[in-house]
């Protein structure tokens, strides 16, 4: 039992990742019948937006430090931050240290520049045309933008810690009645995934109760009839894809610490989301959350050791196994609708 | 000639006498010149530009001809030299057996994916086949590691049993040969300052490509490439005309498969040696790149844009900051680290971003390749002609022939 509650803890921030990607990929789909291959690079976007605030936060200069002396007997050189100056060492330094939320609001609006300069410059000339081309412009935007962070940034992971109040895992079992010490779970995947849960909420709950969620729901079902009805439908679709964004970008910046940002982890998780796409039926905003935790989940507990003695090499394919699988016995997916990409 | 049509002929024609000529076409510039590292007619870059050519050439019979983008390609040509391997291990150094061997495992392999894959079109047929080729590229890196050789891969190695092979001598590991002809062997004809190579290896692959190339007109000109075009065009109606058109995608996916298969069996003969990383699935990324950058279902495009691509590699991979300088060692100081700054980004390491933007380029602006890119140059030229001489007229706007 403690095992098994354990694999699902472990799926469930890979599952957040996966659902959030899904989710704005299944938004982009929906409204603008778009494919997006480069969404994997706007997850990477914001998880080093992350570390670019981090970065701008720890910014500093050098001090000799004379009530201190290094091993050879010099005066110390101390790395001064300047927020150590403008707030106070405390205060300072806790901004520093909680850069990873900060880089919420900070990735926001780079998120939403993003959004709209790929929407506006480039996929909107790609609605008439098929959806090969579609995926293979977005390809080669993702390779683009992919090799511009490399050559910023290094091709080496950037670690980026979580705030320390959240470092360090507790005691998930005993909260819940088990043995002690018997279900750790760190903190910062159980705040990524309150965190996912909550933006999902937040998207479900802007489609469904705000009057721009209902005009953009009525144009993913009849965009012509829409459009004559006098709403410039584009208009609310570029807001959407601009949204999209900001979702995968928010999805990046709170991986960081999970997983040290390298540049090629969008196209890592690209690859799967897709799949999770599929799996959760293309069009369908619920299916892709759901599948996104599903195989999440599953992917986890394929990563038992119990079961790789069983099946060796199971957690590699699981997630395509199970894709080959769906699609085979339910083309549309999990919860996928009719007529939707079935041309 | 051979069943060509005359235009297809002379095309042929000119392939074949380009590729046989490289390593002079290659090799414009004088070994002594600074010019010189422009030069692609080294053996190893010519081998890849024939076999990566054939993989293409195979890609684009189904893409081209079908319509159905997979994203799983590279699974075959990995799949291939992994068979190619084994017979080099087991039977004999000759690459013979070994091509052979890599054309039927692939072409089994492309049978059961695409059985399965071609339930479903569209970008439910892509992220099919593209989940096949991750499953087999992580299976060959992990559990499979006994027959894959995993994260190292395969070499011939000494004590390989090679029934057909008399014992090696003198300990060394014997090299890929077509019947005692060493594929690493290579002649240098030195005229002036040039320096010009022929390589065994290069010529028995371009020779394979030049079959395999004649094969892909042969079937784009036949009844079969027809219901294939058919199949793109409108497969619905295809179906309501009483044709079954799932054995004619199959076997255009299986066939596709079998020159993958080619080509990677023959990517063994050249070096001897395979890894897991030929099946990932940047490597598929990278054959629909080239179908797409030469001309999706042109019969030449492939290859172009397979020899354009694997050009740009060698050659822009090659250039570091220290040539950067070098060139522009002639602008007063500032600025020239400002454009070194600037060309380091494409260049060297970076040459992925220059692929990058000229693939964006390529399917914004020219959707056709370089080869719809040449046809408009000229055909540019003759619809000026024509509006002089029928003023009031527009010019005819169908499609072109494929």
């Amino acid at each position: 039992m403690e095992a098994i509650l354990l694999q699902i803890l472990n799926g469930l921030d890979k599952g957040s990742a996966y659902a959030l990607i899904a989710l704005g990929l299944t938004l982009i789909f929906g409204t603008l019948g778009v494919v997006n291959f480069a969404h994997g690079a706007l997850f990477m976007i914001g998880a080093f937006s992350a570390v670019t605030l981090s970065r701008l936060l720890s910014t500093s200069y050098t001090v000799i430090d004379e009530s201190r002396t290094d091993f050879l007997g010099n005066p110390l050189k101390v790395e001064m931050p300047y927020l150590h100056d403008w707030f106070g060492p405390e205060f300072g330094q806790a901004i520093i240290n909680w850069s990873v939320p900060l880089a919420i609001l900070f990735s926001i609006p780079i998120m939403v520049a993003v959004g709209f300069a790929m929407e506006r410059g480039l996929i909107k000339h790609f609605y008439k045309r098929p959806h090969a081309d579609q995926i293979l412009v977005t390809f080669g935007l993702a390779i683009v933008l992919q090799e511009i962070v490399k050559a910023v940034y290094g091709a080496n992971p950037i670690p980026t810690p979580a705030p320390p109040a959240f470092s360090g895992s507790f005691d998930f079992g005993a909260l819940i009645g088990f043995d002690p010490l018997q279900i750790m779970y760190p903190y910062w995947r159980l705040v990524y995934f309150a965190f996912a849960i909550l933006i999902i909420g937040a998207v479900f709950a802007f489609l469904r109760f705000t009057t721009f969620g209902m005009v953009v729901r009525a144009g993913m079902a009849d965009r012509e009839t829409v459009g004559l009805l006098g709403i410039d439908i584009d208009k609310r679709f570029t807001i959407m894809f601009a949204i999209a964004a900001v979702v995968a970008g928010l999805a990046g910046v709170m991986y960081a610490p999970i997983n040290s940002p390298n540049y090629h982890m969008g196209m890592d998780f690209l690859v799967l989301s897709f799949v999770v796409v599929v799996v959760g039926g293309m069009g369908s905003l619920s299916g892709a959350v759901l599948a996104g935790f599903l195989l999440g989940i599953l992917e986890s507990f394929a990563s038992m050791a119990q079961v790789i003695e069983v099946v060796p090499g199971i957690n590699q394919i699981i997630i395509y196994l199970v894709a080959i699988l769906i699609l085979l016995t339910r083309p549309r997916g999990l919860m996928g609708r009719k007529g939707v990409m079935e041309e | 000639m051979f069943g060509l049509k005359g235009s297809d002929f002379a095309l042929f024609l000119v392939v074949a006498v380009l590729t046989l000529a490289a390593p002079f076409i290659l090799n414009p510039f004088p070994e002594t010149s600074s010019l010189a590292q422009f030069n692609g007619g080294y053996p190893d870059l010519m081998q890849r530009f024939v076999i990566f050519g054939i993989f293409a050439i195979g890609f684009n019979i189904l893409f081209g001809l079908t319509g159905y983008l997979s994203f799983g390609h590279a699974a075959f040509l990995g799949v291939g030299s992994y068979a190619a391997i084994w017979m080099m291990k087991l039977l004999t150094m000759n690459v013979i057996p070994a091509i052979i061997m890599s054309v039927i495992i692939a072409g089994l392999f492309s049978l059961v994916v695409g059985w399965i894959s071609l339930r479903r079109s569209g970008i439910y047929f892509s992220i099919l086949t593209l989940a096949f080729a991750q499953m087999s590229y992580a299976l060959a890196y992990s559990v499979l590691t006994p027959i894959t050789g995993g994260e190292t891969g395969l070499q011939p190695k000494l004590n390989d049993p090679r029934i057909l092979d008399a014992a090696p001598e003198g300990g060394r590991i014997p090299q890929a040969n077509l019947f005692g002809l060493d594929m690493g062997e290579s002649r240098v004809w030195n005229v002036g300052d040039w320096a010009f190579t022929f390589n065994a290896g290069y010529y028995v692959a371009a020779v394979v490509m030049l079959v395999a190339f004649y094969l892909s007109i042969r079937i784009f000109r036949s009844p079969f490439g027809m219901m294939l075009r058919a199949v793109k065009s409108n497969q619905q109606r295809m179906n309501y005309t009483g044709l079954n058109s799932k054995p004619y995608t199959l076997a255009a996916f299986v066939i596709s498969g079998m020159y993958a298969g080619l080509a990677g069996g023959l990517l063994v003969a050249m070096d001897t040696q395979v890894g897991p990383e030929r099946m990932f699935w940047t490597a598929s990324g990278e054959v629909v790149l080239m179908t797409i950058l030469g001309g999706v279902g042109t019969l030449i495009g492939p290859v172009l844009g397979a020899g354009f691509i694997k050009y740009m590699e060698n050659i822009l991979s090659k250039i570091n900051t220290t040539v950067l300088e070098g060139w522009f060692a002639f602008l007063p100081d500032g600025a020239a680290d400002a454009v070194v700054a600037v060309l380091g980004l494409f260049v060297g390491k970076g040459w992925h971003l220059t692929l990058g933007l000229i693939f964006m380029i390529v399917v914004i602006f020219l959707p056709g390749g370089l080869v719809e890119g040449g046809r408009r140059m000229f055909r540019g030229r003759d619809r000026t002609a024509t509006r002089k001489v029928k003023s009031g007229q527009t010019p005819p706007t169908s499609k072109p022939a494929e």
